[in-house]
């Protein structure tokens, strides 16, 4: 793609063979299959996680993930081992995308020793190192700088590892992360920024905060090029995932994704939802749902038995079931752990 | 089957009106659909199934007034259950509200219950054991060569990148131009580059860079032309250095150092010159160092580069090019944690860091003069706080001044009091005093300029108070 330039839409293609995407990596009914089940799982733990805090046995701030889950999927199938990823604090569903634990998960948001954190991160604090997840951040924007940090560290080892960064149409207004941008491009680090754009920061919109609302478009200034992807669409997402991640591995610098999606829940989970209406949501969930999709193209290629579905129900809600179970039953941290963490023993 | 309970809006909710029903008994819901409305006297929101189901019984009436939190409201009975449903499922809340008072910010919200205050006033860091911290012993023989801090600073920045490959230096025009003050002469010939990074006027990006590769377990040296342009990146210093480590559980390490000019500088006016002592100090999670001399200088840079935490190096414009002794041909690392005293006394403790220590070294003079014995105790490190040697050379003295360049409200000062009348209120035979900066934004006016600083004859004055003299 030419420097300096933000392309068009990227369009999913489709064939006649049964076969979707592109020929060097054909979609195939597993691999459709595990998009739905990982999806699935992403919404039925949300809504278990919203379900919990009504129950007041999750505290402060939690951001559910419904709407969005094609993303962190889309973009995390075709993660290598080592590619770090870092978003804000909309991030139980990138850590489900990881691999991590759902128990860790939900113990962690139920303030446990069994969570990720040992119930000292909570929500938007949530880290492993073993599935590559780097948080997890609260500050708005501030994952932009660091994930471009992973991208510095990346180079410096020249480990042909990229950094996917995410965050919101609301952090793309930050200052840092155009100063990110800028370094990125200056040292040609190998970092995907995945542009989560639900069209609310908070409660105000994009329209009303936004110069320039294509949000693809505002890496043009750094000569990154980047491209507004159908975030409804996990197969549209995975394309350009590679595509985008094939482009900063190879030493051509950052790269950005516009996924255009939509959250069905509040903000967080107090929200007056008084910025937009009950019909543009319902709109959204019945007409651009990302399962529902996922579902109807199972359908339409015959690979959609019912069984096989039932099965996947079944499974996720067991694996919810299971989690929530964990995290409601698992010890607090001891008291002694107050004091833990704070430093590293220097060795000298 | 399912019960379906009463949900709160936050934690704080303990009973609610149950508004609106949206189904009625054999309704089949699935989960998300809305199936009531719930109210308090400050909001009302949308309740949504979380289970599939068909409505077997409606527990609770519309209309009915103060249904307590997780009373069961309906049943569901499964459809061709597929799965084990738990217990008791409550709906997810909805919110469809007037904003609550976030919940976190709550004033209602009862602090988890606290753990036992510690008791020592060094309750900020762990107490476990540490081993006894000493400056190393010099080698018989060795040899002290005539070191400039600025080339002290130089000298650890790299023999630690000699020894470590995952050390790097990145700041503004720390590569080609050698340093804003000279401090990075000659890296970038000898490491390259990759090693020694230039980066644009952008300090909140690149410490946030900086910070995520430590994150990727690199050791990056930060260096801010001064602190006081370290404001625009003071987020990531805190929120995302310090913090990590804790809000990880432990997971993630975050090895850096940031490092510069901080304090006074001369006739630069008040964005140019404030200390931020006392700022990083008071961050659990930072280290904080401040020397005074050069072969402090290197021996805590060095440890510094070598700590796994993240270190704030705090270095002083006005000391760049004084020259002190520094121990040559060995690995010369002095333990961060440590205060070291630097003039032995009787009558009077005076604590300080950084450059204040040479003003209170010249007024411990003067003050012998006047037949008043003064102790100076270098803090060198101001997190965590040596108060052991600060308190027991009060026991001594029985009479205690701080200085500090920075301002005196809720200072570096205040802090060292604080340990002091918590270890050793009953050998003190005076209220302590504080020297510091006047409390006012830096003039610009040179004598308005020295008016507002510490200086020997403030420190003779204050000593003078504190011994009745």
């Amino acid at each position: 793609m030419a420097r300096g330039q933000a392309s068009s839409t990227s369009k999913r293609k489709k064939n006649d063979t049964g076969v979707i995407g592109n020929g060097a990596d054909p979609m195939t009914k597993d691999a459709l299959l595990k998009f739905y089940r990982d999806m699935l799982l992403i919404r039925r733990f949300e809504e278990r996680a919203g379900q919990l805090y009504g129950m007041g046995l999750i505290g402060g701030f939690c951001h559910l993930y419904i709407g969005q889950e094609a993303i962190a999927v889309g973009v995390q199938s075709i993660k290598e081992a080592g590619d770090q990823v870092i978003t804000g604090y909309r991030d139980h569903g990138h850590m489900l995308a990881c691999g991590m634990d759902p128990r860790e998960v939900m113990a962690e948001l139920t303030g446990r020793f069994t969570g990720s954190s040992k119930g000292k991160g909570g929500s938007m604090h949530m880290f492993s190192t073993e599935a590559d997840f780097y948080g997890g951040h609260g500050i708005v924007g501030g994952q932009v700088s660091l994930g471009t940090g992973l991208a510095l560290a990346n180079r410096y080892k020249d480990n042909k590892k990229v950094a996917f960064t995410y965050f919101g149409d609301g952090a793309a207004n930050q200052g840092q992360v155009y100063e990110s941008f800028n370094m990125a491009t200056i040292w040609k680090l190998p970092v995907v920024y995945v542009i989560e754009n639900n069209q609310y920061a908070m409660g105000t919109s994009i329209e009303r905060s936004s110069s320039e609302t294509h949000l693809y478009k505002r890496g043009a200034s750094f000569r990154i090029p980047g491209e507004e992807v159908d975030g409804m669409d996990v197969i549209a997402v995975q394309e350009a995932a590679r595509k985008a991640a094939a482009h900063a591995r190879s030493g051509e610098g950052p790269y950005i994704l516009e996924m255009k999606t939509y959250r069905y829940r509040g903000h967080s989970m107090s929200d007056p939802a008084k910025y937009r209406t009950r019909e543009e949501v319902d709109e959204v969930r019945k007409t651009r749902d990302p399962i529902d999709h996922l579902q109807e193209l199972l359908e339409t290629k015959g690979w959609a038995d019912d069984a096989a579905l039932k099965a996947i129900d079944a499974e996720v809600k067991k694996i919810v079931a299971d989690a929530a179970e964990f995290a409601r039953t698992s010890p607090e941290p001891e008291p002694s752990e107050l004091y833990t963490d704070v430093y590293l023993e220097a060795a000298q | 089957m399912t019960d379906v309970l009463m949900p709160a809006l936050s934690p704080t909710m303990e009973e609610g009106t149950l508004a609106k029903w949206h189904v009625k008994v054999g309704d089949t819901v699935k989960s998300g659909d809305v199936i009531a409305e719930i109210e308090t006297d400050k909001a009302t929101m949308e309740v949504e199934a979380v289970d599939e189901g068909v409505v077997e019984a409606i527990l609770v009436p519309e209309g009915t007034e103060e249904v307590k939190v997780n009373t069961p409201i309906a049943r569901l009975a499964s459809e061709g259950a597929a799965a084990p449903s738990p217990k008791a499922e409550a709906p997810a809340p909805k919110a469809e509200t007037r904003p609550e008072p976030a919940a976190s910010g709550d004033p209602e919200k009862q602090p988890p219950e606290a753990a036992e205050p510690q008791p020592e006033g060094e309750a900020a860091t762990p107490v476990a054991p540490r081993p006894a911290l000493r400056d190393p012993e010099l080698p018989e023989g060795v040899k002290l060569v005539k070191t400039t801090i600025r080339d002290a600073l130089r000298d650890a920045m790299a023999e630690e990148m000699r020894r470590d490959e995952n050390v790097f230096l990145m700041g503004e025009e720390v590569a080609q131009y050698q340093g804003a003050y000279k401090v990075s002469r000659g890296l970038l010939e000898e490491f390259g580059d990759r090693r020694v990074i230039d980066t644009p006027i952008t300090e909140y990006g690149f410490a946030g860079l900086g910070v995520g590769a430590a994150m990727a377990g690199l050791k990056p040296i930060i260096e801010f032309m001064t602190f006081n342009f370290a404001m625009q990146a003071i987020d990531h210093i805190i929120n995302s250095a310090a913090k990590t480590l804790y809000m990880s559980g432990g997971q993630i390490k975050c090895s850096v150092v940031f490092r510069g000019p901080n304090g006074a500088a001369a006739r630069v006016g008040a964005q140019h010159s404030q200390d931020y002592s006392a700022w990083y100090a008071q961050v659990p999670g930072l280290k904080v160092v401040a020397p005074y001399d050069a072969a402090d200088a290197k021996g805590l840079l060095k440890a510094a580069i070598r700590d796994p935490n993240p270190v704030v190096f705090l270095e002083h414009e006005m000391l760049y090019g004084v020259e002190f002794d520094v121990p040559a041909d060995v690995d010369w690392v002095v333990p961060i944690g440590k205060a070291k005293v630097r003039r032995e006394g009787t009558d009077v403790t005076i604590t300080a860091h950084s450059r204040a220590v040479g003003l209170a070294l010249e007024a411990a003079e003067k003050l012998a003069g006047l037949g008043i014995e003064a102790e100076v105790i270098d803090l060198r490190t101001l997190r965590p706080l040596d108060h052991e040697t600060i308190v027991s050379s009060v026991k001594k003295t029985n009479r205690l001044v701080t200085v500090e360049e920075g301002w005196g409200p809720m200072g570096v000062g205040a802090e060292v009091i604080a340990r002091v009348l918590e270890h050793a209120f009953d050998y003190l035979d005076a209220p302590p005093a504080r020297v510091h900066q006047e409390d006012v934004p830096m003039p610009y006016a040179a004598n308005l300029e020295a008016l507002s600083l510490p200086s020997v004859d403030k420190i003779v004055k204050a000593v003078r108070a504190v011994t009745y003299k």
